[in-house]
């Protein structure tokens, strides 16, 4: 890639383009030289892409949630991106337990200091965490 | 002790490297410090998902580059990890209180002085905490190219993010380095290496190999994945390779503006040689991932372009593949 071929595309999308990464170049005698870059097309669909994907996930979840089949819990774990086994993970439970609480008749009677917990780790208040959907 | 410079890097990691060299006094551009430390690789591991979606890398593993850069040159380092948040931030309380500037590993979701469009689950970001200023700490994160600062709770929740792999508190720092260093056997060694974790990887998810594997998968996307599922593929390889912190190319032209400054510094013509042919492929994977874009943009699964774009990425296995063994034939 050549200094004049380093792409200047700029994304406001979630402020992409507030990072102005550094790219590696050329310049005409075939030295290599360092360049600040806005972004590139290609890269920025991809992001772009990934964000939107995620979005769909979680209206997904949402309906769910909102039709009485999910708990709360899968759509706040969806909503800070994780996956079962991270959450897992920050609760300090088996990857089963965890999906026994996305059940809404396990979640109903769910003690309070497990509550507690899933709100830190999602940094909600447990309203919001019990409420959510109803 | 003169104040911490932070200077911006393509690279996390061997962005991390040369600052913390830089600032003991050791000159280390970024590209020598990812080519001695042997930064440069390639991976595909089908059954490895993220959200559901393969693994891609372009790098070497996480922690790897600081740790050969530094044992190479002969410089006497400290790694420590930590079972609590709490002991990790007094360690690194302590070492700031020395004016000791302190390398770490930290999730990205948690960096909350980053724009949200890079805040994914992503355990294995290194940055720089050179200071502190009443609560904030003060960050030079090598991707930025202003130094930032980030709370207490934020930094502790980056350093404990949990997931694969956890960084477990993970911090990096240079006790002692010697009076002269000489790149010259460092630049061989991490060729040598380089040249073995690419050409030898007895199985076929690492290494030249695995660019291969990924184009043979590429080519089977559109018979078992829905139109979703592919476009959701293609633009995870776009985002390793190209998204943030590699220089462009997958780190391509990052590992070839290596070779093109070893060949300077041991007055070695064939790497010089062997640093264009390898900026041609970074070019190659820039042109691939401007395939894969289109394909992803018409969200069409047409078998042709599949096929296509499968036969480029064929193509620059290959030639990755001879690039690498006439690499490893360099005579010193």
């Amino acid at each position: 890639m050549k200094i004049n071929e380093v792409p200047q595309d700029r994304e406001d999308f979630k402020g992409k383009s507030e990072v102005r990464k550094l790219m590696y170049a050329t310049r005409d005698d075939g030295s290599y030289a360092s360049v600040n870059s806005e972004g590139w097309e290609v890269e920025n669909l991809a992001t772009r892409q990934a964000w939107e994907a995620a979005i769909e996930d979680l209206a997904a979840v949402e309906r769910d949630v909102r039709a009485g089949r999910l708990s709360p819990i899968p759509y706040f774990m969806q909503k800070c991106l994780m996956e079962l086994p991270v959450l897992a993970r920050h609760m300090g439970k088996w990857q089963w337990q965890i999906k026994r609480h996305f059940k809404p008749a396990v979640f109903a009677k769910l003690p309070q200091p497990i509550l507690e917990k899933y709100s830190k780790v999602f940094r909600i208040s447990i309203e919001e965490l019990i409420n959510f959907g109803k | 002790m003169h104040p911490f410079q932070h200077r911006q890097h393509a690279h996390c990691e061997s962005g991390v490297t040369a600052n913390l060299l830089q600032h003991n006094g050791i000159s280390i551009s970024e590209p020598m410090a990812f080519g001695i430390g042997a930064g440069i690789f390639f991976g595909h591991l089908p059954f490895v998902k993220v959200n559901g979606i393969p693994g891609t890398t372009f790098r070497i593993w996480p922690g790897y580059i600081f740790k050969r850069v530094t044992q190479r040159l002969g410089i006497k380092i400290e790694t420590r990890k930590f079972s609590k948040p709490e002991q990790a931030m007094k360690a690194l309380d302590q070492a700031l209180a020395q004016n000791i500037p302190v390398g770490m590993i930290a999730g990205v979701y948690y960096l909350d002085y980053l724009p949200d469009a890079f805040r994914f689950h992503f355990n294995a970001h290194n940055l720089v905490v050179y200071g502190k200023q009443g609560e904030q700490y003060l960050v030079s994160d090598p991707v930025l190219s202003e130094p930032s600062v980030i709370g207490y709770d934020a930094l502790a929740d980056a350093r404990f993010a949990k997931g694969f792999p956890e960084p477990k508190g993970k911090m990096y720092l240079v006790r002692q380095v010697p009076e002269q260093v000489d790149f010259t056997k460092a630049i061989k060694d991490g060729i040598r290496q380089t040249c073995f974790f690419m050409s030898s990887p007895p199985v076929p998810w690492f290494g030249v190999n695995a660019i291969s594997l990924l184009a043979r998968r590429i080519e089977q996307y559109p018979h078992k994945f829905t139109p979703r599922q592919c476009s959701l593929y293609l633009g995870n390889i776009i985002r390793m390779q190209e998204e943030i912190g590699t220089g462009g190319g997958g780190f391509r032209f990052l590992y070839a503006a290596f070779l093109q400054e070893a060949s300077l510094y041991t007055n070695h013509q064939q790497l010089g040689k062997l640093s264009e042919r390898y900026t041609a492929i970074g070019d190659q994977w820039r042109n691939f991932a401007y395939s894969a874009a289109r394909i992803c943009k018409a969200r069409n699964t047409d078998l042709v372009s599949y096929n296509e774009l499968s036969r480029q990425l064929l193509d620059i296995g290959e030639k990755e593949k001879k690039f690498f063994r006439d690499l490893k034939q360099v005579k010193w």
